[in-house]
């Protein structure tokens, strides 16, 4: 590193970035994505809260439970639920696609496009079949 | 790599120990890949259990929880889950929280809430499959 030492030696330092700035880049697909994994993993992690309060109250008894349904029922239960759906899938397909990338695969520019983009129809396209099918099994919504 | 590259921001000590921001090394890293794996089967059935419980009564929730299987199911998912959310919800925390003592309290608050969440989903499957 003798050329950084020489470099350093004249003139004033200036303190030189540590890693390019995010704002340099523009938006690419893989990068929103990439976001969208945390952000989903987040809303996941407090999710959490509402499949554990619907166990507690399925042990609790019969008037716990109608709470659980209400809410499940109301317009905002029914976004949450579709919310949770939503980014429960999309966090998992961005996880498998994380996991091909461990193994050093899928790098290839046309590659990482390819799974960004399957990973993201596939979640909206599997959120809305999983409702399809619930939908189903219940007869119709209620 | 000489001792006084000016673009190193640790010290020569915490490159030998190696163990980064949270003091515990790789391991972490390895857990969060194990608990993902194992989360996609476990995330289908868990997706497949909440499809065939929803609209059914109470009574009926009950039994079907309490079942073995599905109890079982229900608490590897549980499990999973937690310890993979504890890992990740750090990982955020050290990327964003730098003072120290805030990050202190932010990452005993993760644990609490993880343990909270993971306990008491835990004792509810439990209660449902072994009654009162
Ligand atoms: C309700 C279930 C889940 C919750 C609450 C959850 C939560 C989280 C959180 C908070 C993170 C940290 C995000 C970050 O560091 O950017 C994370 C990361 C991750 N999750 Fe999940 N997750 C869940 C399910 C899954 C499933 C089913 C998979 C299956 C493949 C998965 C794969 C991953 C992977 C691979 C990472 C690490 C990504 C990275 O290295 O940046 N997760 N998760």
């Amino acid at each position: 590193m003798a050329d950084i030492d020489a470099g350093a030696a004249k003139g004033p330092q200036r303190p030189r970035p540590i890693s390019p700035h995010l704002q340099i880049y523009k938006p690419m697909l893989t990068m929103v994505m990439s976001i969208l994994h945390r952000v989903t993993g987040a809303a996941l992690y407090f999710g959490m809260l509402v499949i554990a309060w619907w166990l507690i109250a399925a042990a609790s008894g019969p008037n716990a439970y109608a709470n659980v349904e209400w809410f499940i029922g109301s317009l905002i239960g029914r976004v949450v639920l579709f919310g949770f759906t939503w980014a429960l899938i999309h966090h998992a397909l961005g996880g498998v696609r994380h996991l091909i990338w461990d193994t050093l695969r899928g790098f290839e520019p046309a590659d990482r496009e390819f799974l960004t983009l399957a990973s993201l129809i596939g979640s909206i396209a599997l959120t809305f079949i999983i409702w399809a099918v619930g939908y189903l099994a219940m007869g119709g919504p209620r | 790599m000489s001792g006084k590259h000016t673009n190193e921001m640790r010290t020569p000590m915490r490159r030998v120990r190696g163990l980064g921001a949270a003091h515990t090394g790789t391991g972490h890293f390895w857990h969060q890949r194990v608990t993902s794996v194992a989360g996609i089967p476990l995330t289908i059935a868990f997706v497949a259990i909440i499809v065939a419980l929803l609209g059914r009564s109470h009574a009926a929730v009950v039994q079907i929880l309490g079942s073995p299987i599905v109890a079982i199911i229900m608490l590897l998912f549980i499990i999973n889950t937690v310890y993979h959310m504890w890992i990740g919800m750090q990982e955020i925390v050290l990327d964003y929280v730098h003072e120290d003592k805030l990050k202190l309290v932010t990452l005993m608050a993760n644990t609490f809430f993880c343990f909270a969440i993971g306990l008491a989903s835990v004792f509810a499957i439990l209660k449902l499959s072994f009654g009162v």
